[in-house]
């Protein structure tokens, strides 16, 4: 949905929709009555839903232009955003974040979503999930540093793909890499975060699986 | 998104006192967000009143406004289309600086100034010769509640315009730089909004 007061000329267009629709209820209560202009109100509101509706289905999915254009590659260097929380420390991760780019040739951006419950999301108390957000990235971001890696990070909103989007904006990059647990065990591939991902932006998103069990480093406690 | 960097966080971790950094969205900018938050909790002030309006009307089941009282329907027509231009010249306004015409700006904000100017005096006027005081009834109570506190939204948008003129006149603004006048623009919008719903409901239903 469009957030109708996002800038001056989206409330400009609201207020132009807004009188229009008004318009011929004005008329036919000014020629005719009440009644009927409530009539018209009622038929007017039925249209606009159905039509919204009918709108939204016909809508093309268009992706965001969120990562970075091969025209601007100015320094060559290939840029990697990595979102993910319990499984940073996995093993399968930093490897494919090795075969992604070597030390010097790569730089790294890792979103580290601050999971928290739906309750203390509402009502505002993340710093605990921050904390837990920030030591996981914390530990990361100093291997990738001792391997010679360009990185740093961000702890990020609790929804993984707001959270992308939100470090795209900022860090555009060549491709993104999602790390969660094994399909059965992982609660954002049951929420379809690397599909909507996907859907988001037309760069390259790679998905990693990351046994945490198998390869015998348990998680870090979960927020 | 938190932008807290980590790098920079771990530095300051023991040093930092107070409350965690803001958790921004990179999706609206903050500022945006405030007046977008603002124009909720007013558009629900003036839901509250519309409720007394209704409840007034559906209770009453009497004709709108009752004998022998009459709304100047004429008159807040036209007040009507005064502001619904006003909503093209602040629109003006803004799509000038964007584009770099500064003249632009300054004569779209003044006619904006002017419009809700002659709103404001004719709303007045139609008060003064309306025939029926604020303690006339239930109806009296409500128009006057409604229609005044719409009033007095255009008097809080006339002075955030009045600002923006005398910062427009001191070059303030740039095509890059212009959130005064975007903020502006916005709540001025929103009170055009509401005047049409004003109206709509009050004067013609």
């Amino acid at each position: 949905m469009i957030n109708p007061l996002r800038s001056e000329a989206d409330a400009f267009r609201f207020t132009l929709i807004v009188g229009v629709l008004l318009a011929p209820i004005a008329l036919v209560a000014i020629i005719w009555s009440t009644g009927a202009a409530l009539a018209v109100a009622g038929g007017l509101a039925i249209g606009l839903v159905v039509g919204l509706f009918v709108l939204k289905q016909d809508e093309p999915k268009e992706k965001m232009l969120l990562g970075r254009r091969l025209e601007d590659r100015g320094d060559g260097r290939y840029r990697i955003l990595v979102v993910a929380n319990e499984t940073l420390s996995g093993r399968a991760l930093r490897e494919k974040i090795s075969q992604r780019g070597h030390s010097g040739e790569a730089q790294l951006k890792v979103v580290c979503p601050a999971l928290n419950s739906k309750i203390k999301h509402w009502t505002n108390e993340e710093d605990a999930a921050r904390e837990a957000a920030g030591t996981r990235l914390q530990a990361l971001l100093s291997g990738l540093r001792s391997e010679g890696f360009d990185a740093d990070g961000d702890i990020g909103d609790d929804d993984p793909v707001q959270a992308m989007e939100d470090g795209l904006r900022r860090f555009p990059a060549d491709e993104v890499i999602i790390s969660t647990h094994p399909p059965g065990r992982s609660n954002w591939l049951e929420r379809d975060v690397v599909k909507r991902a996907r859907e988001l932006t037309d760069i390259t998103v790679t998905h990693v699986v990351v046994d945490l069990d198998r390869e015998g480093a348990g998680p870090t406690p979960a927020t | 998104m938190e932008s807290a960097s980590i790098a920079a966080g771990a530095a300051h971790a023991h040093e930092h006192h107070g409350p965690p950094e803001a958790h921004k969205s990179s999706r609206i900018d903050s500022q945006l967000l405030g007046v977008l938050l603002f124009i909720i909790s007013e558009a629900m002030l003036f839901g509250s009143f519309f409720t007394a309006y209704f409840f007034v009307r559906v209770v009453q089941n009497e004709p709108w406004p009752p004998d022998p009282f009459e709304f100047p329907v004429l008159v807040a027509s036209m007040n009507t289309a005064i502001l619904v231009s006003s909503s093209f010249t602040v629109h003006y306004a803004l799509h000038s600086i964007k584009k770099g015409n500064r003249l632009g700006m300054q004569v779209g904000l003044v006619t904006t100034f002017l419009l809700g100017a002659m709103f404001l005096l004719t709303q007045i006027n139609e008060y003064v010769k309306a025939g029926f005081a604020i303690s006339d009834g239930a109806f009296a109570s409500v128009f006057y509640g409604l229609t005044g506190l719409h009033g007095l939204h255009v008097f809080v948008g006339l002075t955030l315009l009045l600002i923006m003129i005398v910062r427009a006149y001191r070059g303030h603004f740039s095509p890059q730089a212009h959130m005064g006048v975007e903020c502006a623009g916005i709540y001025w919008h929103f009170v055009d909004v509401m005047w049409i719903i004003v109206w709509s409901t009050v004067y013609l239903l």
